[in-house]
Protein backbone atom coordinates (compact mmCIF):
# COMPACT_ATOMS: atom_id res chain seq x y z
CA UNK A 1 0.00 0.00 0.00
CA UNK A 2 1.54 3.53 -0.77
CA UNK A 3 1.60 6.42 1.61
CA UNK A 4 -0.66 8.61 1.31
CA UNK A 5 -0.25 11.50 4.09
CA UNK A 6 -3.81 12.92 6.07
CA UNK A 7 -3.01 16.57 5.50
CA UNK A 8 -2.58 16.62 1.56
CA UNK A 9 -5.44 17.04 -0.62
CA UNK A 10 -5.87 14.61 -4.07
CA UNK A 11 -7.19 14.06 -7.26
CA UNK A 12 -7.99 11.20 -9.63
CA UNK A 13 -5.18 11.77 -11.83
CA UNK A 14 -3.07 11.18 -8.99
CA UNK A 15 -1.58 14.68 -7.78
CA UNK A 16 -1.30 15.93 -4.45
CA UNK A 17 -1.76 19.47 -2.94
CA UNK A 18 -0.87 21.02 -0.28
CA UNK A 19 -2.33 24.76 0.99
CA UNK A 20 0.45 26.40 2.83
CA UNK A 21 0.56 28.79 5.12
CA UNK A 22 0.16 31.97 2.64
CA UNK A 23 -2.27 30.69 1.04
CA UNK A 24 -0.59 29.13 -1.72
CA UNK A 25 -0.68 25.19 -2.75
CA UNK A 26 2.35 23.05 -3.64
CA UNK A 27 1.97 20.16 -6.15
CA UNK A 28 3.36 17.16 -7.01
CA UNK A 29 2.30 13.46 -7.64
CA UNK A 30 1.66 10.87 -5.75
CA UNK A 31 3.73 7.55 -4.25
CA UNK A 32 1.07 5.69 -6.14
CA UNK A 33 1.37 7.42 -9.05
CA UNK A 34 5.14 7.39 -8.86
CA UNK A 35 5.56 3.73 -8.32
CA UNK A 36 2.86 3.15 -11.29
CA UNK A 37 5.43 5.10 -13.37
CA UNK A 38 8.40 3.20 -12.62
CA UNK A 39 11.81 4.73 -12.47
CA UNK A 40 11.49 8.33 -13.93
CA UNK A 41 14.10 9.75 -16.10
CA UNK A 42 12.74 13.12 -17.62
CA UNK A 43 10.52 15.63 -15.45
CA UNK A 44 9.11 18.96 -17.30
CA UNK A 45 7.62 21.38 -15.06
CA UNK A 46 5.95 24.32 -15.73
CA UNK A 47 7.29 27.88 -16.06
CA UNK A 48 6.65 30.74 -12.91
CA UNK A 49 3.74 33.18 -14.63
CA UNK A 50 2.13 30.27 -17.07
CA UNK A 51 -1.59 30.21 -15.85
CA UNK A 52 -3.54 27.17 -16.45
CA UNK A 53 -7.56 26.20 -15.65
CA UNK A 54 -8.14 23.18 -13.91
CA UNK A 55 -7.29 20.00 -15.91
CA UNK A 56 -4.65 21.85 -18.51
CA UNK A 57 -1.97 19.63 -19.02
CA UNK A 58 0.75 21.40 -17.35
CA UNK A 59 3.74 19.32 -16.40
CA UNK A 60 5.47 15.95 -18.12
CA UNK A 61 6.58 12.81 -16.26
CA UNK A 62 8.51 10.42 -18.46
CA UNK A 63 9.53 7.02 -17.24
CA UNK A 64 11.51 4.35 -18.87
CA UNK A 65 8.24 2.74 -19.66
CA UNK A 66 6.36 5.69 -20.85
CA UNK A 67 5.71 9.25 -20.92
CA UNK A 68 2.64 10.90 -18.75
CA UNK A 69 0.87 13.77 -18.38
CA UNK A 70 0.56 15.85 -14.70
CA UNK A 71 -3.00 18.35 -14.86
CA UNK A 72 -3.15 21.64 -12.81
CA UNK A 73 -5.69 20.73 -10.19
CA UNK A 74 -7.24 23.83 -9.97
CA UNK A 75 -7.20 27.67 -11.41
CA UNK A 76 -4.24 29.56 -10.76
CA UNK A 77 -1.11 31.16 -11.81
CA UNK A 78 2.47 29.22 -11.10
CA UNK A 79 4.59 31.10 -8.91
CA UNK A 80 7.48 28.28 -8.76
CA UNK A 81 8.53 24.91 -10.62
CA UNK A 82 11.53 22.93 -8.89
CA UNK A 83 14.02 22.98 -10.98
CA UNK A 84 15.70 20.05 -9.17
CA UNK A 85 13.73 17.85 -10.83
CA UNK A 86 15.40 18.64 -14.42
CA UNK A 87 18.48 17.05 -13.12
CA UNK A 88 17.46 14.79 -10.60
CA UNK A 89 14.36 13.34 -11.84
CA UNK A 90 14.31 10.61 -9.29
CA UNK A 91 13.98 12.56 -7.09
CA UNK A 92 10.15 12.01 -7.10
CA UNK A 93 10.74 8.40 -6.75
CA UNK A 94 12.48 8.71 -3.29
CA UNK A 95 10.45 12.08 -1.95
CA UNK A 96 6.91 12.17 -3.95
CA UNK A 97 5.53 14.06 -1.38
CA UNK A 98 8.77 16.07 0.01
CA UNK A 99 11.57 17.02 -2.30
CA UNK A 100 9.62 15.48 -5.38
CA UNK A 101 7.07 18.69 -5.83
CA UNK A 102 6.60 19.47 -9.07
CA UNK A 103 5.65 23.26 -8.93
CA UNK A 104 3.56 25.96 -6.86
CA UNK A 105 0.47 27.80 -7.93
CA UNK A 106 -0.94 31.29 -6.48
CA UNK A 107 -4.92 30.24 -6.67
CA UNK A 108 -7.62 32.18 -8.68
CA UNK A 109 -10.22 30.76 -5.80
CA UNK A 110 -8.75 30.52 -2.21
CA UNK A 111 -11.48 28.48 -1.67
CA UNK A 112 -11.52 25.93 -4.85
CA UNK A 113 -8.94 23.77 -2.74
CA UNK A 114 -11.69 22.98 -0.46
CA UNK A 115 -13.51 20.96 -3.67
CA UNK A 116 -10.20 18.45 -3.91
CA UNK A 117 -10.62 14.86 -2.39
CA UNK A 118 -9.11 14.30 1.21
CA UNK A 119 -6.76 11.48 1.97
CA UNK A 120 -9.84 9.14 2.74
CA UNK A 121 -11.42 9.91 -0.62
CA UNK A 122 -7.93 9.13 -2.49
CA UNK A 123 -7.34 5.79 -0.55
CA UNK A 124 -10.61 4.43 -2.08
CA UNK A 125 -9.28 4.98 -5.33
CA UNK A 126 -6.03 3.83 -5.12
CA UNK A 127 -7.54 0.44 -3.37
CA UNK A 128 -9.28 0.04 -6.98
CA UNK A 129 -6.02 0.88 -8.43
CA UNK A 130 -4.44 -2.30 -6.62
CA UNK A 131 -7.01 -4.55 -7.27
CA UNK B 1 -4.03 -15.28 -17.78
CA UNK B 2 -1.32 -16.07 -20.07
CA UNK B 3 1.19 -19.13 -19.79
CA UNK B 4 3.60 -19.42 -17.44
CA UNK B 5 7.50 -20.07 -16.91
CA UNK B 6 8.57 -23.15 -14.66
CA UNK B 7 9.86 -19.57 -12.64
CA UNK B 8 6.68 -17.84 -12.51
CA UNK B 9 5.98 -18.36 -8.86
CA UNK B 10 9.72 -17.62 -8.26
CA UNK B 11 9.07 -14.26 -9.79
CA UNK B 12 6.33 -13.28 -7.96
CA UNK B 13 7.75 -14.37 -4.46
CA UNK B 14 10.92 -12.19 -5.70
CA UNK B 15 8.04 -9.41 -6.31
CA UNK B 16 8.32 -9.07 -9.55
CA UNK B 17 5.69 -7.03 -11.28
CA UNK B 18 4.25 -9.29 -14.05
CA UNK B 19 2.72 -7.92 -17.41
CA UNK B 20 1.67 -10.03 -20.96
CA UNK B 21 4.73 -10.53 -22.97
CA UNK B 22 3.72 -12.25 -26.76
CA UNK B 23 0.68 -14.21 -24.35
CA UNK B 24 3.31 -15.14 -21.30
CA UNK B 25 3.13 -13.53 -18.04
CA UNK B 26 6.88 -12.39 -18.05
CA UNK B 27 7.96 -10.08 -15.15
CA UNK B 28 8.66 -6.28 -16.20
CA UNK B 29 10.34 -5.49 -13.11
CA UNK B 30 11.54 -6.39 -9.72
CA UNK B 31 11.51 -3.04 -8.06
CA UNK B 32 13.81 -0.61 -10.39
CA UNK B 33 14.27 -1.05 -14.12
CA UNK B 34 17.25 1.35 -13.81
CA UNK B 35 18.65 -0.77 -10.73
CA UNK B 36 18.67 -3.86 -12.84
CA UNK B 37 19.84 -2.44 -15.92
CA UNK B 38 22.70 -1.24 -13.93
CA UNK B 39 23.30 -4.43 -12.42
CA UNK B 40 23.84 -6.40 -15.60
CA UNK B 41 26.27 -3.78 -16.73
CA UNK B 42 28.11 -3.79 -14.03
CA UNK B 43 27.80 -7.41 -12.21
CA UNK B 44 25.64 -10.48 -13.33
CA UNK B 45 22.27 -10.18 -14.09
CA UNK B 46 19.39 -13.46 -14.13
CA UNK B 47 16.58 -13.71 -16.85
CA UNK B 48 14.21 -16.05 -17.42
CA UNK B 49 14.16 -16.61 -20.87
CA UNK B 50 11.99 -20.21 -20.81
CA UNK B 51 9.51 -18.51 -22.76
CA UNK B 52 11.84 -18.67 -25.77
CA UNK B 53 11.31 -21.62 -28.30
CA UNK B 54 14.12 -24.26 -28.71
CA UNK B 55 14.00 -26.26 -31.97
CA UNK B 56 16.01 -29.15 -32.61
CA UNK B 57 16.04 -30.20 -36.07
CA UNK B 58 17.91 -33.72 -37.10
CA UNK B 59 18.53 -35.68 -40.33
CA UNK B 60 20.82 -36.14 -43.01
CA UNK B 61 19.91 -33.42 -45.56
CA UNK B 62 19.73 -30.81 -42.49
CA UNK B 63 22.41 -28.64 -43.68
CA UNK B 64 21.15 -28.67 -47.11
CA UNK B 65 17.90 -27.53 -45.65
CA UNK B 66 19.19 -24.42 -43.77
CA UNK B 67 20.72 -23.20 -46.23
CA UNK B 68 18.21 -23.10 -48.19
CA UNK B 69 15.74 -21.46 -44.93
CA UNK B 70 18.29 -19.15 -43.21
CA UNK B 71 19.78 -15.88 -44.97
CA UNK B 72 22.85 -16.66 -43.55
CA UNK B 73 24.56 -19.38 -43.94
CA UNK B 74 25.24 -22.41 -41.88
CA UNK B 75 28.10 -23.01 -44.23
CA UNK B 76 30.05 -20.49 -41.98
CA UNK B 77 29.57 -23.02 -38.75
CA UNK B 78 32.69 -25.17 -39.43
CA UNK B 79 32.86 -25.88 -35.22
CA UNK B 80 30.68 -28.00 -33.31
CA UNK B 81 28.30 -25.87 -31.16
CA UNK B 82 29.60 -22.65 -32.96
CA UNK B 83 26.43 -20.07 -33.19
CA UNK B 84 24.83 -17.87 -36.13
CA UNK B 85 22.85 -15.45 -36.28
CA UNK B 86 20.63 -15.17 -39.14
CA UNK B 87 16.83 -14.32 -40.57
CA UNK B 88 14.63 -16.40 -41.30
CA UNK B 89 12.69 -14.52 -44.69
CA UNK B 90 9.54 -15.48 -46.69
CA UNK B 91 9.73 -15.09 -50.45
CA UNK B 92 9.67 -11.10 -50.22
CA UNK B 93 12.53 -10.92 -48.44
CA UNK B 94 10.60 -9.80 -45.17
CA UNK B 95 11.69 -11.10 -41.84
CA UNK B 96 9.66 -14.09 -40.21
CA UNK B 97 12.15 -13.89 -37.59
CA UNK B 98 15.57 -13.74 -36.67
CA UNK B 99 17.27 -16.39 -34.65
CA UNK B 100 20.31 -18.31 -33.29
CA UNK B 101 21.36 -21.59 -34.85
CA UNK B 102 23.65 -23.62 -33.29
CA UNK B 103 25.69 -26.51 -35.37
CA UNK B 104 25.89 -29.53 -32.93
CA UNK B 105 27.09 -32.07 -35.84
CA UNK B 106 26.11 -32.50 -39.45
CA UNK B 107 22.73 -34.47 -38.51
CA UNK B 108 21.61 -32.26 -35.42
CA UNK B 109 21.25 -28.47 -35.43
CA UNK B 110 19.51 -26.19 -32.69
CA UNK B 111 17.89 -23.22 -33.17
CA UNK B 112 16.40 -20.56 -30.67
CA UNK B 113 13.23 -18.39 -31.90
CA UNK B 114 11.20 -15.93 -30.77
CA UNK B 115 8.73 -16.55 -28.53
CA UNK B 116 6.38 -13.70 -29.88
CA UNK B 117 6.20 -15.67 -33.29
CA UNK B 118 6.01 -19.38 -31.91
CA UNK B 119 3.39 -20.71 -34.28
CA UNK B 120 4.12 -19.30 -37.57
CA UNK B 121 8.18 -19.96 -37.04
CA UNK B 122 6.94 -23.68 -36.67
CA UNK B 123 4.59 -23.84 -39.11
CA UNK B 124 7.31 -22.65 -41.96
CA UNK B 125 9.73 -24.53 -40.71
CA UNK B 126 8.03 -28.04 -40.97
CA UNK B 127 6.38 -26.76 -44.05
CA UNK B 128 9.99 -26.66 -45.43
CA UNK B 129 11.83 -29.38 -43.64
CA UNK B 130 9.38 -32.14 -45.12
CA UNK B 131 10.97 -31.68 -48.33
CA UNK B 132 14.57 -32.31 -46.87
CA UNK B 133 13.31 -35.14 -44.16
CA UNK B 134 14.50 -32.85 -41.75
CA UNK B 135 12.60 -33.77 -38.37
CA UNK B 136 11.51 -30.19 -36.23
CA UNK B 137 11.27 -31.27 -32.34
CA UNK B 138 10.31 -28.30 -29.94
CA UNK B 139 11.83 -28.85 -26.99
CA UNK B 140 9.35 -27.20 -24.46
CA UNK B 141 10.34 -29.36 -21.49
CA UNK B 142 13.35 -27.56 -21.20
CA UNK B 143 13.72 -24.19 -19.33
CA UNK B 144 16.47 -21.62 -20.06
CA UNK B 145 18.05 -19.20 -17.79
CA UNK B 146 20.06 -15.95 -19.24
CA UNK B 147 23.08 -15.18 -16.99
CA UNK B 148 24.52 -11.88 -18.48
CA UNK B 149 27.42 -9.56 -17.32
CA UNK B 150 30.80 -8.64 -16.43
CA UNK B 151 30.93 -11.29 -13.46
CA UNK B 152 27.66 -13.59 -14.82
CA UNK B 153 30.37 -16.27 -15.78
CA UNK B 154 32.15 -16.25 -12.55
CA UNK B 155 28.98 -16.18 -10.39
CA UNK B 156 27.78 -19.22 -12.46
CA UNK B 157 30.49 -21.86 -12.30
CA UNK B 158 29.74 -21.37 -8.56
CA UNK B 159 25.73 -21.99 -9.28
CA UNK B 160 26.15 -25.03 -11.90
CA UNK B 161 29.21 -27.24 -10.01
CA UNK B 162 32.29 -28.28 -10.69
CA UNK B 163 31.35 -30.70 -13.85
CA UNK B 164 29.22 -28.52 -15.56
CA UNK B 165 31.22 -25.28 -14.51
CA UNK B 166 34.31 -27.20 -16.01
CA UNK B 167 33.42 -27.62 -19.41
CA UNK B 168 31.51 -24.55 -19.40
CA UNK B 169 34.82 -22.17 -18.28
CA UNK B 170 36.27 -23.70 -21.66
CA UNK B 171 33.82 -22.43 -24.17
CA UNK B 172 34.84 -19.42 -26.61
CA UNK B 173 32.21 -16.32 -27.20
CA UNK B 174 28.98 -18.00 -29.58
CA UNK B 175 29.84 -21.05 -28.45
CA UNK B 176 27.47 -24.02 -27.12
CA UNK B 177 28.19 -27.11 -25.40
CA UNK B 178 25.23 -30.15 -25.04
CA UNK B 179 25.84 -31.92 -21.57
CA UNK B 180 24.36 -34.76 -20.02
CA UNK B 181 21.06 -34.68 -18.34
CA UNK B 182 19.40 -32.47 -21.01
CA UNK B 183 21.66 -29.51 -19.44
CA UNK B 184 22.96 -27.04 -22.19
CA UNK B 185 25.43 -23.88 -21.88
CA UNK B 186 25.40 -21.40 -24.69
CA UNK B 187 27.63 -18.40 -24.35
CA UNK B 188 25.36 -16.45 -26.06
CA UNK B 189 23.39 -13.35 -25.27
CA UNK B 190 20.87 -10.14 -25.89
CA UNK B 191 22.25 -7.56 -23.08
CA UNK B 192 26.11 -6.55 -24.69
CA UNK B 193 27.72 -8.34 -21.99
CA UNK B 194 29.46 -11.93 -21.12
CA UNK B 195 27.62 -14.46 -19.97
CA UNK B 196 26.12 -17.71 -20.71
CA UNK B 197 22.23 -19.01 -22.10
CA UNK B 198 21.64 -21.67 -19.77
CA UNK B 199 18.82 -24.34 -21.60
CA UNK B 200 17.98 -27.14 -18.75
CA UNK B 201 14.77 -29.81 -18.09
CA UNK B 202 11.84 -27.56 -16.74
CA UNK B 203 12.03 -29.57 -13.23
CA UNK B 204 15.76 -27.71 -12.21
CA UNK B 205 14.85 -23.95 -13.65
CA UNK B 206 13.66 -22.74 -9.85
CA UNK B 207 16.80 -25.04 -8.35
CA UNK B 208 18.92 -23.54 -10.86
CA UNK B 209 17.62 -19.91 -10.37
CA UNK B 210 17.88 -20.00 -6.23
CA UNK B 211 21.61 -20.90 -6.53
CA UNK B 212 22.40 -17.98 -8.68
CA UNK B 213 20.55 -16.12 -6.31
CA UNK B 214 22.65 -17.18 -3.43
CA UNK B 215 25.97 -15.89 -6.18
CA UNK B 216 24.01 -12.39 -5.28
CA UNK B 217 23.20 -12.55 -9.34
CA UNK B 218 19.80 -10.68 -9.25
CA UNK B 219 16.85 -11.35 -11.21
CA UNK B 220 16.35 -8.61 -14.46
CA UNK B 221 12.95 -8.30 -16.02
CA UNK B 222 11.58 -7.55 -19.86
CA UNK B 223 12.24 -3.40 -18.98
CA UNK B 224 16.01 -3.90 -18.22
CA UNK B 225 16.37 -6.84 -20.96
CA UNK B 226 15.13 -3.90 -23.58
CA UNK B 227 17.29 -1.14 -22.58
CA UNK B 228 19.86 -3.77 -22.74
CA UNK B 229 19.56 -4.66 -25.70
CA UNK B 230 18.69 -1.29 -27.53
CA UNK B 231 22.03 0.14 -25.96
CA UNK B 232 24.00 -2.83 -27.37
CA UNK B 233 22.13 -2.08 -30.84
CA UNK B 234 20.25 -5.50 -30.89
CA UNK B 235 17.15 -5.74 -33.14
CA UNK B 236 13.90 -6.57 -31.71
CA UNK B 237 11.22 -8.37 -33.69
CA UNK B 238 7.96 -7.07 -34.70
CA UNK B 239 9.27 -3.96 -33.38
CA UNK B 240 12.73 -2.96 -35.55
CA UNK B 241 11.78 -5.47 -38.22
CA UNK B 242 8.64 -8.03 -39.15
CA UNK B 243 7.43 -9.57 -42.70
CA UNK B 244 7.29 -5.86 -43.84
CA UNK B 245 10.96 -5.75 -43.98
CA UNK B 246 13.76 -7.10 -45.81
CA UNK B 247 17.13 -7.79 -43.63
CA UNK B 248 19.22 -4.83 -45.49
CA UNK B 249 16.82 -2.16 -44.32
CA UNK B 250 16.82 -3.20 -40.82
CA UNK B 251 20.29 -2.75 -40.13
CA UNK B 252 21.02 -7.22 -41.01
CA UNK B 253 22.53 -6.69 -44.05
CA UNK B 254 25.82 -7.85 -42.33
CA UNK B 255 23.64 -11.24 -41.26
CA UNK B 256 23.13 -12.13 -45.55
CA UNK B 257 25.55 -14.23 -47.04
CA UNK B 258 25.55 -14.07 -50.39
CA UNK B 259 28.37 -15.59 -51.39
CA UNK B 260 28.11 -18.83 -52.84
CA UNK B 261 26.15 -17.20 -55.29
CA UNK B 262 24.35 -20.22 -56.36
CA UNK B 263 23.26 -20.81 -52.84
CA UNK B 264 19.29 -20.34 -53.20
CA UNK B 265 18.21 -19.56 -49.49
CA UNK B 266 14.23 -18.40 -49.73
CA UNK B 267 13.95 -14.67 -50.36
CA UNK B 268 17.33 -14.40 -52.23
CA UNK B 269 15.40 -13.12 -55.07
CA UNK B 270 13.75 -10.42 -53.76
CA UNK B 271 16.50 -9.21 -51.90
CA UNK B 272 18.74 -8.97 -55.00
CA UNK B 273 15.74 -7.26 -56.46
CA UNK B 274 16.16 -4.96 -53.66
CA UNK B 275 19.98 -4.45 -54.17
CA UNK B 276 19.68 -3.88 -57.65
CA UNK B 277 17.07 -0.95 -57.16
CA UNK B 278 18.64 0.97 -54.04
CA UNK B 279 17.64 0.18 -50.69
CA UNK B 280 15.92 3.58 -50.06
CA UNK B 281 15.44 2.91 -45.97
CA UNK B 282 18.03 2.11 -43.22
CA UNK B 283 18.21 1.22 -39.63
CA UNK B 284 20.22 3.57 -37.70
CA UNK B 285 20.93 4.78 -33.81
CA UNK B 286 19.69 8.43 -32.55
CA UNK B 287 21.44 9.42 -29.92
CA UNK B 288 19.13 12.09 -27.85
CA UNK B 289 21.84 15.03 -27.79
CA UNK B 290 19.37 17.82 -26.28
CA UNK B 291 17.57 17.56 -23.46
CA UNK B 292 12.97 17.61 -23.61
CA UNK B 293 11.86 14.31 -23.65
CA UNK B 294 12.85 10.48 -24.28
CA UNK B 295 12.65 8.82 -27.57
CA UNK B 296 9.48 6.42 -28.02
CA UNK B 297 8.59 4.44 -30.52
CA UNK B 298 6.68 5.12 -33.96
CA UNK B 299 8.08 9.24 -32.76
CA UNK B 300 8.85 11.01 -36.48
CA UNK B 301 12.42 12.15 -37.78
CA UNK B 302 13.12 14.67 -39.69
CA UNK B 303 16.02 15.75 -41.48
CA UNK B 304 16.71 19.01 -43.76
CA UNK B 305 13.26 19.87 -42.71
CA UNK B 306 11.62 16.76 -44.22
CA UNK B 307 10.39 13.84 -42.74
CA UNK B 308 12.85 10.62 -42.94
CA UNK B 309 11.24 8.28 -41.12
CA UNK B 310 10.01 6.65 -37.48
CA UNK B 311 11.85 5.38 -34.52
CA UNK B 312 11.34 1.62 -34.42
CA UNK B 313 12.57 0.93 -30.38
CA UNK B 314 13.17 4.51 -28.41
CA UNK B 315 14.20 4.85 -24.73
CA UNK B 316 16.11 5.93 -22.14
CA UNK B 317 19.46 4.69 -22.50
CA UNK B 318 20.81 4.05 -18.31
CA UNK B 319 24.16 3.96 -19.39
CA UNK B 320 24.68 6.54 -22.06
CA UNK B 321 22.48 8.43 -19.61
CA UNK B 322 20.16 10.21 -22.01
CA UNK B 323 17.87 8.72 -24.75
CA UNK B 324 18.57 6.33 -27.51
CA UNK B 325 16.71 4.83 -30.13
CA UNK B 326 16.60 2.72 -33.64
CA UNK B 327 14.97 4.27 -36.18
CA UNK B 328 14.34 3.31 -39.74
CA UNK B 329 14.50 6.33 -42.41
CA UNK B 330 15.95 7.67 -45.31
CA UNK B 331 18.87 6.08 -47.23
CA UNK B 332 20.13 9.39 -47.90
CA UNK B 333 20.02 10.60 -43.95
CA UNK B 334 22.80 12.34 -42.71
CA UNK B 335 24.76 12.11 -39.59
CA UNK B 336 21.93 14.75 -37.68
CA UNK B 337 18.23 14.44 -37.38
CA UNK B 338 15.50 15.66 -35.43
CA UNK B 339 12.73 14.02 -33.99
CA UNK B 340 9.36 14.68 -33.06
CA UNK B 341 9.22 14.30 -29.77
CA UNK B 342 5.41 15.26 -27.87
CA UNK B 343 5.56 18.12 -30.40
CA UNK B 344 9.09 19.34 -29.94
CA UNK B 345 11.69 18.66 -32.15
CA UNK B 346 14.82 17.83 -30.36
CA UNK B 347 18.24 17.10 -31.92
CA UNK B 348 19.42 13.39 -32.31
CA UNK B 349 22.76 12.44 -33.85
CA UNK B 350 22.88 9.47 -36.33
CA UNK B 351 25.29 6.69 -35.51
CA UNK B 352 25.83 3.39 -36.38
CA UNK B 353 25.00 1.11 -33.22
CA UNK B 354 25.92 -0.54 -30.93
CA UNK B 355 25.51 2.55 -28.28
CA UNK B 356 26.94 0.38 -25.29
CA UNK B 357 28.79 -2.56 -24.73
CA UNK B 358 30.95 -5.00 -21.83
CA UNK B 359 29.58 -2.14 -19.19
CA UNK B 360 30.25 1.17 -21.00
CA UNK B 361 29.34 3.76 -23.49
CA UNK B 362 30.71 3.25 -26.92
CA UNK B 363 29.50 6.34 -28.27
CA UNK B 364 32.86 9.27 -28.85
CA UNK B 365 31.80 12.68 -27.23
Amino acid sequence: MSLIPDDLRYTKSHEWVRMEDDGTVTIGITDHAQALLGDLVFIEVPEAGNTYTEGDDCAIVESVKAASDVYCPLDGEVIAGNEVLADAPETVNKDAFGDGWMFKLSLTDAGSFESLMDAEAYKEIVAEDEH
Amino acid sequence: MGKHTPLYDVHVAQGAKMVDFGGWDMPINYGSQLNEHHQVRNDAGMFDVSHMTIVDLNGERVREFLKNLLANNVDRLKESGKALYTCMLNEKGGVIDDLIVYYIDDQFYRMVVNASTREKDLAWIREHAADFSVAVSERDELAMIAVQGPNARDKAHRALGDLVATQANQLKPFFIKLMDNNIAIARTGYTGEDGYEIMLPIAEASSLWMKLAEQEVQPIGLGARDTLRLEAGMNLYGSDMDETTTPLESGLSWTVAWQPEDRDFIGRKALEAQKAQGVSRKLVGLLLEDKGGVFRNHQKVIADGLEAGEITSGSFGPTLGTSVALARVAATTGEQCKVDVRGKQLSARVLKPPFARNGKSVVSD
